[in-house]
């Protein structure tokens, strides 16, 4: 294929994606506004003025990266891993293995994908917590650079999850078992500085951690790591994951009998 | 040049099933061709394997030259899929299923409307395209799959079981969009229950049992190969008593009706002669199985022995 070629075959998958969550917008892109009000009403106008400050910030201001993040990594990875399974669950993904398009096109394409719907997701949740909050982004290069790699780091983990996923359990499991105690301890609600020494050191091995961090130091300049150590991890974590989910694509698991 | 060479093919599943035992053929450029086998055989393994939905153990495959292990992608790039099982999502168009799969070929929006829009014509379902997936019929279902195999205008095209499930008026209209694409130069290889269909439509065929070829010859060959061909005899009167045939082998069957074994070389001239002798009028004739038939089901049965 040349690059025309492929572009075409990136694009129409790509669009495919975009309008199969964009057609079932009330699952996709309401309810993330929904759970994200709620915890804005919650903890951070009722709550949160009885914490008083975080890191130099009201606590609703200090939420709102967290919960952001929170959003665009959630909803990343549950579009690419429902929906890699679903067109395996459906046989569709034979549509695509017996054309040419070559597997770092289709892994390209899902991945896309689903940091689309995760980018959307998360500036719905930005002007949503406006409703609430004054909020000003400190550097939004970084910010923008963050979104864009934590999503497409948790798109590669949908599409291992959609690859190996045998039932539609199996892409229910890693999301509640692990992917939620991990956000929820990852920082997005308190400063780890705030933890005794022996949880704070436990909460480094944490990955969401660095990346919490890094997009709150891209909205409101501050962090408790430093956000080189960050970036490095979140691109070290891109390569290794999609280096990763191309072979085992090129070996045909989880796809070819 | 042929369109599609197999050399020694094998598929042993994990589960230690032995699919494909060293299968090869070849098929000509152009050429209709049937792969045909009971159920079991390992033809839609095979089928699989050469659209590399399922990984073979061992053996080369080549599609219009190209190795499929050496040009993984570039072999399939002139190659349709017609599965046997309706892989459709439902929730689409029937235009937006085909529309998609020529974006996946990598054709250009433009292209991909031009042939969408030329083989759902030509498989008259234009006028359905608008409908979702589910609100199809059966039959537009196994239509729509032709058309979204075809779409990226391939040289060969593989159906596995295509006109199954469909109604008679249905198959008919599948078999000429089949006969008008391979006049076009297209290599079509099918596999089908219906063996009338392989002897309509196929110059050549192979039969595949229990993981091995057992055949691999023109369908004219495999016809002459019959020793006997059965011809049913609806008579005016039902039979009463003996029949001398001279030699020829016959059977009663229900009301009026015999069959009779013509051995090859035979004419039917000499089965009417014979009912002429015995003043027994005969109304009509139709032969008891298609050829093919016959013509599979003696093949298996000297594979068995």
């Amino acid at each position: 294929m040349n690059r025309k070629t492929i572009w075409n075959s990136f694009c129409t998958l790509l669009l495919r994606e975009i309008d199969r969550f964009m057609r079932i917008w009330i699952q996709t892109l309401v309810p993330p506004i929904i759970t994200i009000s709620l915890y804005f009403l919650i903890f951070g106008a009722l709550i949160g003025p009885r914490i008083g400050t975080m890191g130099g910030f009201d606590y609703i201001q200090f939420m709102v990266p967290g919960l952001v993040i929170m959003s665009i990594i959630s909803n990343t990875y549950a579009n690419v891993s429902s929906s890699f399974f679903g067109m395996k669950f459906m046989r569709l993904i034979e549509d695509l293995l017996v054309t040419p398009t070559p597997n770092w096109v289709i892994l390209c394409g899902f991945v896309a994908g689903g940091v689309v719907r995760g980018l959307m997701v998360g500036v719905l949740v930005m002007v949503t917590a406006l409703f609430y909050t004054e909020v000003s982004i400190d550097n939004i290069g970084l910010t923008l650079a963050v979104g864009v790699l934590a999503s497409v780091i948790f798109a590669l983990a949908g599409f291992l999850n959609g690859l190996f996923a045998n039932s539609f359990d199996d892409i229910s499991v890693i999301p509640t078992f692990v992917l939620t105690p991990l956000i929820y301890l990852g920082g997005i609600f308190y400063s780890v500085d705030l933890l005794p020494d022996i949880w704070r050191n436990i909460s480094y091995i944490n990955p969401i951690l660095y990346i919490v961090n890094a997009f709150r130091y891209g909205v409101l300049g501050i962090s408790d790591i430093p956000v080189g150590t960050s970036i490095a991890a979140l691109l070290v974590g891109v390569a290794l994951l999609f280096s990763f989910s191309l072979w085992m694509l090129n070996r045909g698991t989880g796809i070819r009998q | 040049m042929f369109a599609l060479e197999i050399e020694d093919l094998t598929k042993v599943y994990p589960s230690g099933i032995q699919a494909l035992k060293g299968i090869s053929l070849r098929v000509p450029e152009g050429d209709f061709f049937a792969l045909l086998g009971p159920n079991g055989a390992g033809k839609s393994t095979c089928i699989g394997v050469i659209s590399s939905l399922i990984i073979k153990t061992s053996g080369c495959i080549s599609i219009s030259g190209l190795d499929i292990d050496a040009e993984p992608h570039l072999s399939r790039a002139g190659l349709g899929v017609v599965a046997q099982e309706f892989n459709l999502n439902m929730f689409e168009t029937a235009y937006d299923v085909v529309f998609r799969q020529g974006g996946y070929h990598g054709l250009s929006r433009r292209q991909s409307r031009i042939n969408t829009e030329r083989y759902l014509r030509a498989l008259q379902l234009w006028d359905r395209r608008d409908l979702k997936v589910r609100e199809l019929s059966g039959g537009m279902k196994r239509r729509l799959m032709v058309a979204k195999a075809m779409v990226n205008d391939g040289s060969v095209l593989i159906l596995d079981e295509p006109t199954a499930g469909v109604d008679v008026e249905t198959r008919h209209a599948t078999w000429d969009f089949l006969r008008e694409l391979n006049g076009e130069g297209k290599t079509i290889i099918l596999t089908t229950h219906y063996l009338e269909e392989a002897e309509q439509l196929c110059r050549d065929v192979a039969i595949i049992n229990n993981g091995e070829l057992i055949a691999n010859t023109s369908v004219s060959d495999l016809l002459h190969q019959l020793e006997v061909e059965t011809f049913i005899f609806d008579l005016a009167a039902p039979l009463e008593g003996e029949l001398r045939l001279g030699g020829l082998e016959w059977r009663r069957r229900e009301g009026s009706e015999v069959e009779v074994d013509l051995p090859q070389g035979e004419t039917l001239n000499r089965v009417f002669a014979e009912f002429s002798r015995c003043g027994i009028e005969v109304i009509s004739m139709r032969t008891r199985a298609s050829r093919l038939e016959e013509a599979f089901v003696s093949s298996l049965g000297e594979y068995q022995q």
